[in-house]
């Protein structure tokens, strides 16, 4: 058959079970707009390409699909690369498409030339230029392969537009993809699950501490059978949120930096460590010395190169969690003698509750928002959120009953992410209720994917916490530059709930306590289109508890009740 | 802090250097040395890279390495017993009444004159570090115009497995 190379990497993303596409046209992707045309894969045009490749990343953590986006040579291309090294700090399955000048011109600073290859190369899994139409094929499905297996990330390939245009005599290949250099992991030393489970069964003061790695490998349903099956108290990473089930009594919420107090006290007094799919970040950690520094460590995670980073792992296990989780159950004992540890975590439950306080006329807690959200869908929903105070709140005062329930930018902390995720997420999960938590400084950053959601009937609500500040950066201020707020001032900001009409959105504005809820209830009505809802916050309102940056996580400020 | 020979093998294909030298400088580990070729099989090629570091930085350089997708094969050879060389191209200043002497240290070293110009010779040698070393301090007097060194090549005598070292 004779096919084009744009009309073959069709057949291709079709293959991989593609159903839609992020992008954005240009000069250099006209013969990949072309076959798009006819091609039964759905397309979704943004307003900027990094609308596009944060859409992609939202869609593949709701659905655990590989999200594709698409965008053209030199400008475009270099507009995704935010959005790429977004996905690459959290370890999110991605193909990105960019458009290439012809093969004959690369090199000699062509129209719109970029060397995206290149500039990507630090952040991505892997990447790919490809230099014949003959190699299409093969290298679309190698980089589908990678993107997803093992520890995934972000692939990205580059098609040059002549060998896309090329017509070559096309027979599909569908053999499985063979890299020598690059297995998937399976299986998990036996040795080590028996080490692991011999520590888990001594035990005392046993603390799970489970991150996104739990989300990747589908491992939440193991996870929690192990915690119950021997009542072991189980934290999550901001990443993690959603691993283990918010609401059972169990859980201790999240740790580190904004963590509950008492998660990150049960990682100061812990005897054993099961650090499941996480990375020892420095926001989780803070000072590594003080970081459960009477435990014995056990690291489960797919990336070998994970292990020993931060911090060393006395029991280490290489692989799949939910493998390693598989393998555990059937060694570790039902119920572990733990009464005294769930005494003390209890105690420190009650003297440490998550709190805050009451607003100014015309203002409102935005705890009270998430929380009230919460209450309105029993976590029956997906949140995303931007970055900074809007997000720790989001972390905080939602309970994450289900994996892919709670979707952020954590590693890079990418603000202007949540808006076009949760487009994204909502195309993976129509029949999910989609909020993005804002804050007004981070919802300006994409705030042209108005447009985007209005045109393809997308229903994302988009609750603004408006404190008219960069209110993270405005809270670092006030603690530790004597409240000298260099530059982080913005209440010159557009009319919220004006911006969203002249998109034909719906806004709305909430400055009172006893308002919150009819203003969501209504925004959960429409379905037809995005909503805003511009709430006035306390401008001050801070996030608490809170580690300061470098210290040990024992050490936290705020969120004690006799202070 | 030591250094290490680690020896990467890479598929043969455009940009894998380029990789390999992003992964060293983005997570700030220190190289002395980097040296690339051919092997016996045309499909893949050699890295021998000299890093400095301590057990903790060697083991992640190495297993961050190994994560790429187009390396296959990553070995720390410092615990092995090697044959390690590297080539040296020097140009000394060598007026007529110092030639002979010049001549001399050639001899001792092993090395080899690969051209003669009116005021200068350019001597080659191979050797282990300390050789080239002290052969760089022989020349030193003379006076030494230019310098490249090749960097590290190494190799695992015998079969491999049985000469590790106790
Ligand atoms: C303003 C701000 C404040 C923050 N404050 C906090 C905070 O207080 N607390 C907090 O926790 N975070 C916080 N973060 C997020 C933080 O920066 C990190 O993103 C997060 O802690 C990392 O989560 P993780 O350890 O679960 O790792 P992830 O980044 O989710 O990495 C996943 C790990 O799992 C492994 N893995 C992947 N797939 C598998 C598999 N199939 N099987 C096994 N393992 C696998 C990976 O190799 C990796 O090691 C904050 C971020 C921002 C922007
Ligand atoms: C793209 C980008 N630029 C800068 C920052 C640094 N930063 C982190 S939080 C923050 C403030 C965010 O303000 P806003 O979106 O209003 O949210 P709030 O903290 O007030 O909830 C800034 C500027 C960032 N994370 N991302």
């Amino acid at each position: 058959m004779k096919l084009k190379g744009a009309d073959i990497l069709m057949h291709c993303l079709q293959r991989e079970g593609v159903e839609v596409v992020f992008g954005y046209p240009g000069g250099a992707v006209l013969p990949i707009y072309d076959a798009l045309y006819d091609s039964p894969i759905k397309h979704i045009l943004v307003r900027h390409e990094q609308g596009a490749v944060h859409a992609a990343d939202g869609y593949a953590r709701a659905s655990g699909k590989v999200g594709v986006c698409l965008a053209t040579s030199g400008p475009g291309a270099t507009n995704l690369v935010t959005g790429i090294a977004t996905a690459n700090m959290d370890s999110v399955p991605l193909v990105c498409l960019t458009g290439q000048v012809a093969s004959t011109l690369i090199g000699k600073d062509a129209f719109q030339e970029a060397d995206i290859t290149g500039i990507s190369l630090p952040i991505t899994k892997h990447g790919y230029q490809v230099q014949r139409t003959e190699d299409v094929e093969r290298i679309i499905k190698e980089a589908f392969f990678v993107a997803r297996t093992n520890r995934p990330g972000p692939v990205l390939v580059d098609l040059p537009k002549d060998v896309m245009a090329r017509e070559i005599d096309f027979e599909a290949n569908d053999a499985e993809v063979k890299i020598r250099s690059y297995r998937v992991m399976k299986g998990v030393n036996s040795g080590q699950i028996i080490a692991a489970a011999e520590a888990i069964n001594k035990a005392q003061r046993p603390v799970i501490y489970a991150g996104g790695g739990v989300i990747a490998s589908n491992a939440a349903e193991e996870l929690r059978q192990m915690a119950e099956k021997c009542r072991i108290p189980v934290t999550t990473t901001l990443m993690g949120m959603g691993a283990f089930p918010g609401t059972s009594y169990l859980s201790l919420g999240m740790l580190g930096m904004h963590g509950t107090r008492y998660a990150n006290y049960a990682i100061g007094e812990c005897d054993v460590l099961i650090a499941v799919g996480v990375r020892f970040d420095d926001r989780v950690t803070g000072k590594l010395e003080t970081f459960a520094p009477h435990a014995r460590v056990i690291h489960i995670d797919i990336d070998a190169a994970e292990i020993g980073k931060n911090t060393a792992a006395h029991i280490p296990i290489v692989g799949e969690a939910r493998e390693a989780l598989q393998a555990l159950l059937p060694r570790l004992k039902t119920q572990l003698e733990l009464t005294e540890w769930h005494q003390i975590i209890a105690k420190w439950k009650d003297e440490f509750p998550l709190r805050y306080g009451s607003p100014s006329e015309g203002r409102i807690m935005p705890q009270h928002i998430v929380e009230t959200i919460y209450d309105l869908t029993r976590g029956d929903a997906i949140i995303t959120t931007e970055v900074g105070q809007n997000q720790m709140w989001a972390a905080q005062y939602y309970f994450y009953n289900e994996p892919r329930s709670f979707i952020s930018s954590g590693g890079l902390g990418t603000m202007g992410y949540g808006f076009p995720a949760a487009i994204g997420a909502k195309l993976a999960c129509p029949e999910k209720t989609v909020f993005d938590i804002a804050g007004d400084g981070s919802i300006q950053m994409n705030i042209q994917e108005l447009g985007t959601a209005m045109q393809y009937k997308i229903p994302v609500i988009i609750c603004i916490l408006n404190n008219q500040y960069l209110g993270m950066v405005r809270q670092w201020q006030e603690l530790f530059h004597q409240g000298r707020y260099s530059y982080t001032d913005m209440s010159h900001q557009p009319d919220f709930v004006k911006l969203a009409e002249a998109y034909g959105a719906v806004g709305m504005r909430v400055n009172r306590t006893e308002d919150v809820r009819e203003a969501l209830q209504e925004a959960m009505q429409v379905t037809d289109r995005p909503v805003i809802i511009d709430f006035w916050v306390e401008r001050e309102a801070g996030v608490y508890p809170m580690v300061p940056p470098g210290e040990s996580i024992l050490n936290m400020l705020g969120g004690d009740l006799n202070e | 802090m030591s250094k290490h020979i680690i020896a990467v093998t890479v598929e043969n294909l455009p940009g894998v250097l380029t990789r390999v030298t992003t992964l060293i400088r983005r997570r700030g580990y220190n190289i002395d040395s980097l040296a690339v070729g051919a092997t016996e099989d045309p499909s893949v090629s050699r890295m021998t890279v000299v890093v400095e570091g301590d057990d903790i930085i060697i083991e992640q350089v190495t297993k961050q390495l190994y994560k790429l997708i187009d390396v296959i094969k990553v070995v720390d050879l410092t615990k092995e017993h090697l044959v390690e060389r590297e080539l040296v191209l020097i140009k000394v200043k060598a007026d007529h009444n110092v030639r002979p002497d010049i001549v001399q240290i050639v001899d001792i070293f092993r090395a080899r004159i690969v051209d003669i110009g009116r005021t200068s010779l350019i001597v080659e040698a191979t050797g282990d570090k300390r050789k080239i070393d002290a052969l760089e301090d022989a020349f030193r007097p003379f006076g030494i115009l230019e310098l490249v060194r090749t960097g590290k090549v190494a190799m695992v005598r015998g079969t491999g497995e049985d000469n590790r070292r106790k």
